[in-house]
């Protein structure tokens, strides 16, 4: 079996897998990180979404072996010992979250957008997350906490 | 009042481990040991199974053991149980028998005959595709039409022309006489589109068998573990239930499909005594849209007799309802007693009828989901009181104002059963119009036309059934079980507490609302409140959440265990203080002796309970932990309306929500943060029903429908931000005054964004579209 090296959460890992792995499932099953949720099979709902390389991917849609030598974030690895990232924060300020299972996808592709784009309106967040579903919320305040972080995010980054 | 108590917008308490990835769902357990199961299902919709054949199977690498329904049958174990009894005209509904795995035929496609467990998922999963399984395939009934139809192949040889009952509601010469006296009479026909209820996390479970103990523990994605334990360990696998243990962890989403008993959820427990390791079995999504119960289908013919002043006279509904291949676990009472009840709506409509014949086909079985009968019943109400204005000419809202149920007729006796409890419709309805800028809509329409654009409004004036649900009434209508609730509030020595609830929260924010209560009564801080739920090895007794139940029954056992802890808390006081039990109040965390100032903590009467050198000991146990079983004294009623506004192009048939405006009546508020985010997201469920969704199958049996390249999820940008609102009665017969919020945004969306759309489309001469309204069929209706 193929060994897969690759920096996740900012520390150096390695892995034995088989070559049809999934990021997904080296992530939950090798690592046990189990914050990255698989919700289908057609990379159509985005509960797997985290970061490789610094831009949100689909880690459902990803074989392990493809991230060699790449950075990975997952949701496991924004929050700084205790004090949350500030997209998390907004997520639990806006109500943003219900059952919580799409929720890290959610967070890692709502940091891409705010990476991208430091004020985003609310047509652009609705248009951002194309690829994620929500069963619970009804989007109304995911949106909200979307924008409450990006902005907080690039206010953190001003001061 | 504390800062988080009662009515204050206190975020989650379970958020913390949500947004950092900490969540515990059923997938995220692994056990030492564990193994993994992978079901071989059905490819038809129907087949005889001639033979399974496992040996190639049971060879490949990793593989623990092959199990099949010959296997299962061989046991003796019982069938999947169905906890509701309709009667219909012709006496009980047929109860066909449910195999857990199918030995001899296949029913819908999905449906499972075997399971491989192996050392790896992988290694199952090759091997399933190993089992060769010989069937001879049969003519399937996919659809009502189908299944009614003279010669209809047959689903189960127990129900002749695949009827499992025919049952009526109502006095059906009563209201055609109603009729014969009838100014107006309006029909509509109408389809409720079949739907996949798709909780974002797909059901899961792993069981293990402890030898030592004798004990087995099942991990499963549930709303109700304790009812699973009953129902799979009393009627499926006879396990007794102090050796059988079901948790429900976070779980992520549900909307009524994880209410019901599985199948895998007692294959994987019978599975792992055999094999004596841990076993975990996980849906792929294209294997929960082929066996997680489905929701709706109804067929539904209605008539509304109205006399010159569009006051309603009668009402008569014929409808058809799929039950799918196997009756699930509360499929009966979905299209009667929790339909035909809701038929009155908001109004005085004095004789009502309604028929419904309910059908086996070879699809998935079909049980509540979000709503469950409530949904149904407001869109043939509200759909034909909205088409019966426009032909009348009258406004769709006054002709309501004439027909509601006044405020000061509570309690409300319906002609369909109930008894209303409270409720304001005027005010809800008047809330809901003013936030909608409804006076303002004929000039939005015609500015909307000057840019070629039909633009239509719609209202919905809904009202549920909820706080489910009263066990004295449920049961004399067919219910196998009662449906109370319980709560343990246990205090600690030094005056924290843990609040056991029977209830279930995978979503609905259980943590922070009941402990908000447990705030507002105790006076200790929400921090040093703990809720726990979904361990049967905790929690007493429950029986989970549904039905829009948790607060309204949960959070009354709740109110009813802390008088318990105020009363004896109050007695210890009394002690304390040297003062008679009668003048001792209770305010803020501090006992008092009234009329002095003397006065002693919640927390030193805690640690007084539990170490009692100072303790009236021969007349008061020790402790402080207090069990409340809450049976409530009748349903609830939330009600409001609900005003969506559309835009349609003519040239793509796209709808577009341009407004969407909620006034909702849940009785008193715990938490008003959460109860819009219930609103909104019930808002989505019934938007994507109107205009998204819609399970398909072939005239075959085969799912069209499968997976999310197919099945239309609503989607971030499908809908607009809300305007939600709340106004109040309380309940009058539950401690908490409250009614429940889950369902009211699936129940009332549906028939909103239709009546708004076909209020678009009539300038154009359309008068019928049919769920979900999608640009085909909106432009297709245009151009037709």
């Amino acid at each position: 079996m193929p060994t897969v090296n690759m920096n996740v959460n900012g520390e150096a890992v390695s892995g034995e897998v088989e070559s049809r792995t999934l990021l997904v499932q080296f992530l939950r099953e090798t690592l046990r990180l189990t914050g990255t949720h698989v919700g289908c099979d057609t990379s159509q709902c985005g509960a797997c979404v985290v970061h490789v390389n610094g831009v949100s991917a689909k880690s459902c849609t990803m074989l392990a072996v493809q991230c060699e030598g790449a950075d990975v974030t997952t949701i496991e690895g924004l929050a700084d010992g205790d004090a949350l990232h500030p997209m998390q924060e907004a997520f639990r300020d806006n109500h943003g979250l219900q059952c919580g299972f799409c929720t890290p996808g959610m967070i890692m592709s709502a940091l891409d957008l705010a990476n991208r784009n430091s004020a985003p309106s609310e047509q652009e967040v609705r248009d951002w997350l194309e690829g994620n579903i929500c069963r619970c919320t009804g989007y109304h305040n995911i949106v909200k906490s979307i924008m409450a972080g990006a902005r907080a995010m690039a206010a953190g980054q001003g001061g | 009042m504390p800062k988080d108590g009662i009515g204050a917008s206190v975020k989650r308490k379970e958020d913390y481990r949500f947004i950092t990835g900490q969540g515990a769902y059923t997938d995220d357990i692994d056990r030492p040991g564990q193994t993994y199961a992978v079901f071989v299902r059905s490819p038809h919709a129907h087949a005889r199974i001639a033979s399974v054949d496992t040996s190639a199977a049971a060879a490949m690498p990793g593989v623990v053991k092959i199990l099949t329904g010959a296997d299962y049958a061989a046991d003796g174990l019982g069938g999947l149980p169905c906890g509701w009894q309709v009667t219909g005209k012709d006496g009980p509904m047929v109860e066909p028998p449910h195999p857990p795995l199918a030995a001899d035929r296949v029913r819908h496609v999905g449906d499972q005959l075997a399971v491989v467990i192996a050392n790896s998922a992988a290694e199952a999963r090759d091997a399933a595709e190993a089992v060769a399984v010989e069937y001879e395939p049969l003519a399937a009934a996919a659809s009502i039409d189908a299944a009614l139809s003279p010669g209809a192949p047959q689903v189960h040889d127990e129900a002749p022309g695949n009827l499992c009952y025919d049952w009526e509601l109502g006095d059906k010469a009563d209201v055609d006489a109603a009729f014969a006296g009838a100014h107006h009479v309006t029909r509509v026909e109408l389809v409720n589109n079949r739907l996949v209820p798709n909780a974002m996390e797909p059901r899961a479970a792993v069981a293990e068998y402890d030898r030592a103990t004798r004990e087995y523990t099942l991990y499963t994605t549930s709303q109700n573990p304790h009812v699973i334990r009953l129902l799979m360990g009393a009627f499926v696998l006879q396990l007794p239930e102090h050796r059988l243990r079901v948790v429900a962890p976070d779980v992520g989403g549900g909307f009524g499909s994880k209410i019901f008993h599985y199948a895998e959820e007692a294959i994987l427990t019978w599975a792992a005594g055999k094999v004596a390791r841990p076993i975990k079995w996980t849906a792929e999504r294209a294997e929960s849209f082929v066996t997680d119960a489905h929701g709706r289908d109804h067929v539904t013919v209605a008539e509304l007799a109205l006399d010159a002043d569009g006051k309603f006279l009668g009402l008569k509904v014929d409808t058809r309802a799929n039950m799918g291949a196997y009756l699930s676990t509360f499929a009966p009472c979905v299209p009667t007693y929790l339909y035909a009840t809701l038929l009155a709506g908001q109004y005085t409509t004095p004789k009502i009828w309604c028929g419904v014949q309910a059908v086996f086909t070879h699809t998935v079985p079909v049980d509540a989901y979000r709503g469950a009968g409530r949904p149904e019943a407001t869109f043939v109400v509200e759909r034909i009181v909205e088409t019966a204005a426009h032909e009348m000419g009258i406004d769709p809202a006054e002709l309501r104002r004439r027909n509601f149920v006044p405020p000061d007729a509570f309690p409300y006796q319906t002609p369909v059963a109930l008894v209303y409890d409270s409720g304001d419709y005027e005010g809800t309805l008047a809330a809901a119009l003013a936030d909608a800028d409804y006076n303002g809509f004929a000039a939005r329409r015609t500015e909307a036309e000057a840019r070629g654009k039909l633009r239509g409004i719609g209202l919905s004036a809904y009202i549920e059934a909820c706080g489910i649900a009263p066990s004295a009434v449920v049961g004399s209508l067919g219910a196998r079980a009662g449906l109370y609730e319980c709560g343990e509030v246990r205090v600690h020595p030094t005056g924290s507490v843990t609040f056991f609830t029977g209830t279930h929260s995978h979503g609905q924010g259980h943590e922070t609302t009941f402990a908000q209560i447990i705030a507002e009564r105790l006076g200790v801080d929400i921090d040093a409140v703990e809720v726990v739920h979904g361990d049967t090895s905790k929690i007493p007794f429950g029986m989970g959440t549904y039905g829009s139940r948790s607060l309204a029954v949960g959070g009354s056992a709740l109110s009813r265990a802390l008088d318990k802890v105020e009363t004896k808390a109050k007695r210890i006081a009394a002690h304390l203080m040297e003062a008679s039990e009668a003048d001792i109040e209770f305010a803020d965390g501090q006992f008092t002796v009234a009329g002095t100032d003397k006065s002693v903590g919640f927390g030193d009467v805690a640690l007084t309970a539990y170490v009692p050198h100072n303790y009236p000991i021969e007349e008061l146990e020790p402790g402080l932990d207090e069990t409340a079983y809450y049976d409530p004294a009748n349903f609830t009623f939330p009600a409001g309306c609900h005003v969506c506004e559309v835009e349609i192009d003519p040239d793509t048939g796209a709808v577009e929500i341009v407004n969407f405006a909620a006034s909702d009546d849940f009785g008193n508020v715990i938490n008003p943060m959460i109860v819009e985010g219930q609103v909104h997201g019930g808002i989505v469920q019934g938007v994507g029903q109107a205009l998204l969704e819609g399970c398909v199958y072939g005239d075959d049996g085969q799912l069209a429908t499968g997976s999310y390249m197919d099945y239309t999820m609503p989607r971030a940008d499908d809908v607009p931000s809300f305007t939600v609102s709340t106004r109040t009665t309380p309940c009058p017969h539950n401690p908490l005054g409250a009614k429940g919020c889950g369902e009211a945004g699936a129940i009332a969306a549906p028939a909103a964004v239709m009546n708004a759309v076909h209020h678009a489309l009539a300038s154009r001469g359309v008068s019928r579209i049919d769920m979900p309204a999608t640009p085909a069929r909106v432009w297709q209706a245009l151009n037709a």
